[in-house]
């Protein structure tokens, strides 16, 4: 009986790999949500850079004060930019069809994006901007071809071209593959700092992912050691009833 | 003390408590050789509790409307006070629930609990896994996310396949022309509803059980064996009372499980995008197909088996014929079995191998349902429906053909 | 195999034990249930405190603020308005108002209010709900001559005075509830916070 469960288990192992799926590489996000100051950075830097464009409309504002360790008052005078009410959603002033009129296609709400993408891919996103005369705002993404969002952070990372080599495909043909970024601007930031930038925003954008996921890892801890002490009990129960079995 | 007596008596002659409680728990002779696999019943009962429980309480912050579903699902995950909990306690649930439903059919293959007398139960059983199947597609639209709606899409156009009737059939199914608010609303009523009428399918499943009594790892029939027990000199030697010996060990079962459910619960609720998969994250867009489009795991084996198939005339619908055979086959299982012995234990090699292969089988079919396909995992998915047919049509024969061994008199310690 | 070797004690404590444990879980369980019906973070926020400019109230009126869903009376009385409440003592169930749940205790004064000029409160009759109908003039016909005005509960016709105190011998059982509430300056009120101060 044991050999077939483990016969099943190791049948099972090589599905474990699904959820990564094709496409480009993805750095590692390197995120510690366990940081405030990392959140509370990447919530000035959501702000000022994101939040003109893209929503979080079902993240508030004061949720994310008592989160990350901010007073209402802190929330207000350093973060809040496009309402004044505490309790409110990070809802913008751009409209639907402005935004199409603009970019093509509406900035999508980020508060779930996290979820949606995956951290890695936000992080590599954000620093995958390269140069590109062929689009509108003159840059394109590795990690998400032709789309549609001009390198906000420009000014920061600086400008980067990408450097493609010839690869044989699986068909045989040679298709261009990406190898790596040069630098064409510098920047006001190293790209040390950059990278770190990348990482706050990251990190604060799974934080908006879902709220309580610190939360729920602190009070899951105690919740299984709960059902491991009534488990033991219960075992010992059992173990009295069946003397009169075996 | 004697207060207590005579309101049971009071109770007792206006409603039989104390007979039902004997005749199902404390004087139901169970064989006393139940293993791990026969604790899968009693929890996937647990779990049905927990999916009414949290879906009801779902169910008051949740709005069925194709413009507030979405936004509904991250208020109650983010605005209602343990709202995060109840809704992960559900869609962990609805996963936990195959799982242990798989592992309880699984028993019965093992054990040949489908044999007769257990050919209605085991039927019974069948019409609950199609219950919970309908229950959870249904449920499946509700976070109205790109999965949801692309899920649904697909599934739903399987009915506009079937000829002559089927485009109308799809429309009517959606109540529109894609899925859209009306199929909404509709999924919502009926995923409210199902979960009752699956409550009084598993009531039905436990009055056959108890009227035909459990099987047992080793298939003897315990109510043919010798008579006399410790607690009574009618019931069969081989039982033990249910309650208090399986009940104290059933909640041995139900702490390891909830166990397993908390670690899932909080450290894994999305479980790696099986249990919730990260396009449901993007609100549906009629007009965005996600680039890969797969099933829930638990819906995926027979996914890969409406693939497989190929279309005839441009029509898809032998793949559909084989995605609801690959189902309803199961309900032919106990006539299927033509093997002298109801247990593995003592079936020979062949069929060993063969049930072995058979799990393998069904788990990567799962596997290729969740993929896309290519020209090698269609050619796979191909064999593993022909000997998913095989394994059932074919057992007439093999299971004659099997060297059993000789079952015992009494079931074994 | 016989009851004879069997630890009854053991049993007992065990099962008692197992019980104890599995109750105490159960509460846990049931605990989220019964919170997710507290208003949520949403709710919160459109409860949050409400300003309101009573700058351009003159003596005599009545405006309405929305806090909570709710009706919020901000009454600009009269001076002889506040002469005549310490008259009604009498004829009120609480005149003092030592019910303290239905005001801050800032607001616990002959004139239920912070500046006695302006009264706040919450405009739902202490019976069962309905809005009382402001009634501001002295001794109409239908509610007598003893009438110094105040407000009548058109639903079951409780009394209350114009600090909202209710009349004795009427179905309403406590005054009028009193908000939290600070003067941001002298013509801005904030209605559902108090600032922790007086």
């Amino acid at each position: 009986m044991n050999k077939l469960i483990f016969a099943l288990l190791l049948a099972l192992a090589p599905m474990l790999g699904l959820a990564a799926g094709g496409g480009a590489h993805l750095d590692d996000a390197g995120i510690d949500l366990g940081d405030q100051a990392s959140l509370q950075r990447g919530a000035k830097y959501f702000m000022n850079y994101c939040l003109s464009c893209h929503s979080a409309k079902f993240q508030r504002y004061n949720r994310m004060g008592k989160d990350l360790g901010l007073t209402d008052e802190e929330v207000i005078n350093s973060l809040m930019f496009t309402t004044d009410k505490i309790g409110d959603t990070m809802n913008i002033a751009m409209t639907e069809a402005k935004a199409t009129e603009w970019f093509g296609s509406p900035p999508p709400d980020l508060s779930v994006i996290s979820r949606a993408r995956g951290v890695d891919w936000i992080y590599t996103y954000l620093r995958s901007f390269y140069l590109d005369d062929k689009r509108p705002f003159g840059v394109n993404n590795i990690v998400f071809p032709d789309v549609a969002m001009p390198h906000v952070l420009w000014e920061l990372q600086g400008a980067q071209k990408a450097v493609f080599k010839l690869e044989k495909g699986s068909s045989g043909k040679d298709v261009e593959v990406f190898d790596h970024f040069e630098p064409v601007t510098q920047g006001t930031l190293s790209a040390e700092e950059y990278d770190q930038v990348a990482r706050d925003l990251t990190a604060f954008l799974s934080y908006i992912g879902e709220p309580i996921q610190m939360e729920r890892k602190r009070l899951g801890v105690w919740v299984l050691l709960f059902i491991a002490v009534f488990f033991v009990l219960a075992y010992m129960l059992k173990k009295e009833y069946w003397k009169d079995i075996h | 003390m004697s207060m207590m007596k005579s309101a049971v008596e009071w109770i007792d002659t206006r409603y039989p408590m104390t007979k039902v409680w004997n005749e199902h728990l404390a004087q139901y002779y169970a064989p006393k050789n139940f293993n791990f696999w026969y604790l899968m019943g009693s929890l996937a009962m647990l779990v049905l509790v927990i999916q009414v429980l949290t879906g009801v309480w779902l169910a008051m912050s949740y709005k069925p409307d194709s413009e507030l579903a979405f936004g509904s699902v991250e208020y109650i995950m983010r605005d209602v006070d343990w709202g995060w909990l109840i809704r992960y306690m559900h869609s962990t649930g609805a996963s936990a629930f195959f799982v242990l439903i798989y592992l309880h059919m699984f028993r019965g293959l093992m054990y040949g609990s489908y044999r007769k007398p257990r050919e209605l139960l085991w039927i019974i059983g069948v019409i609950i896994y199609l219950a919970m199947m309908a229950t959870a597609f249904f449920g499946y639209l509700l976070p109205w996310g790109q999965m949801s709606f692309w899920g649904a899409q697909v599934i739903v156009n399987l009915f506009s396949a079937v000829p002559v009737i089927g485009p109308d059939l799809g429309v009517w199914v959606r109540g529109d022309y894609v899925i859209s608010d009306a199929t909404l609303n509709r999924f919502f009523a009926l995923h409210f509803l199902l979960p009752f009428v699956l409550a009084a399918l598993v009531f039905i499943h436990i009055i056959a059980l108890h009227k035909v009594g459990s099987n047992n790892p080793d298939g003897v029939e315990i109510k043919k064996g010798p008579k006399g027990n410790r607690w009574s000199d009618s019931a069969p030697a081989d039982g033990i009372p249910f309650h208090p010996y399986y009940s104290v060990k059933d909640i041995v079962g139900v702490a390891g499980f909830l166990f397993l459910f908390a670690a899932a619960v909080f450290f894994a609720p999305e479980m790696g995008g099986y249990f919730i998969e990260h396009p449901n994250f993007e609100p549906a867009n009629p007009l965005k197909t996600p680039p890969h489009i797969a099933p829930v795991w638990y819906f995926t084996p027979f996914y890969a088996i409406l693939r497989a198939v190929p279309s005839i005339a441009g029509s898809a619908f032998p793949g559909v014929v084989a995605m609801f055979a690959s189902i309803l086959v199961m309900f032919f299982l106990p006539w299927l079995d033509r093997s002298p012995v109801k247990s593995i234990r003592y079936k020979g090699l062949l069929y060993k191998v063969l049930l072995f292969l058979f799990v393998i089988d069904f788990i990567v079919l799962g596997y290729l349902g969740t993929q896309a396909t290519t020209d090698l995992y269609k050619l796979m998915a191909q064999i593993g429906t022909i000997y998913y047919f095989a394994f059932f049509l074919l057992m007439p024969i093999y299971s004659k053909m099997d060297k059993t061994k000789p079952v015992p008199e009494r079931v074994t310690e | 195999m016989s009851a004879d070797g069997v630890d009854l004690k053991k049993r007992r404590s065990l099962t008692l034990a197992t019980s104890a444990v599995g109750a105490v879980g159960a509460g846990f369980v049931i605990y989220p249930f019964l919170a997710a019906w507290a208003p949520s973070e949403k709710a919160k926020a459109a409860g949050a405190p409400v300003e309101a400019d009573i700058g351009k109230l003159e003596p005599g009126q009545l405006m309405r603020v929305k806090w909570r869903g709710k009706p919020v009376w901000v009454v600009h009385r009269t001076e002889q308005n506040l002469q005549d409440l310490p008259t009604l003592d009498g004829v009120l169930l609480d005149p003092a108002s030592d019910d303290a749940g239905q005001q801050p205790d800032y607001c616990k004064n002959a004139t239920r209010s912070v500046k006695g000029k302006y009264l706040i409160a919450v405009g739902i009759c202490t019976h069962l709900g309905c809005s009382p109908t402001y009634r501001p003039e002295v001794a109409p016909e239908d509610l007598g001559a003893e009438w110094k005005g105040g407000f009548f509960c058109p639903c079951h016709g409780s009394r209350f005075d114009l600090a909202g105190r209710v009349y004795a011998g009427v179905p309403a059982p406590k005054n009028l509830e009193i908000p939290p509430y600070q003067y941001l300056s002298e013509t801005k009120i904030l209605v559902g916070a108090d600032g922790g101060a007086a």
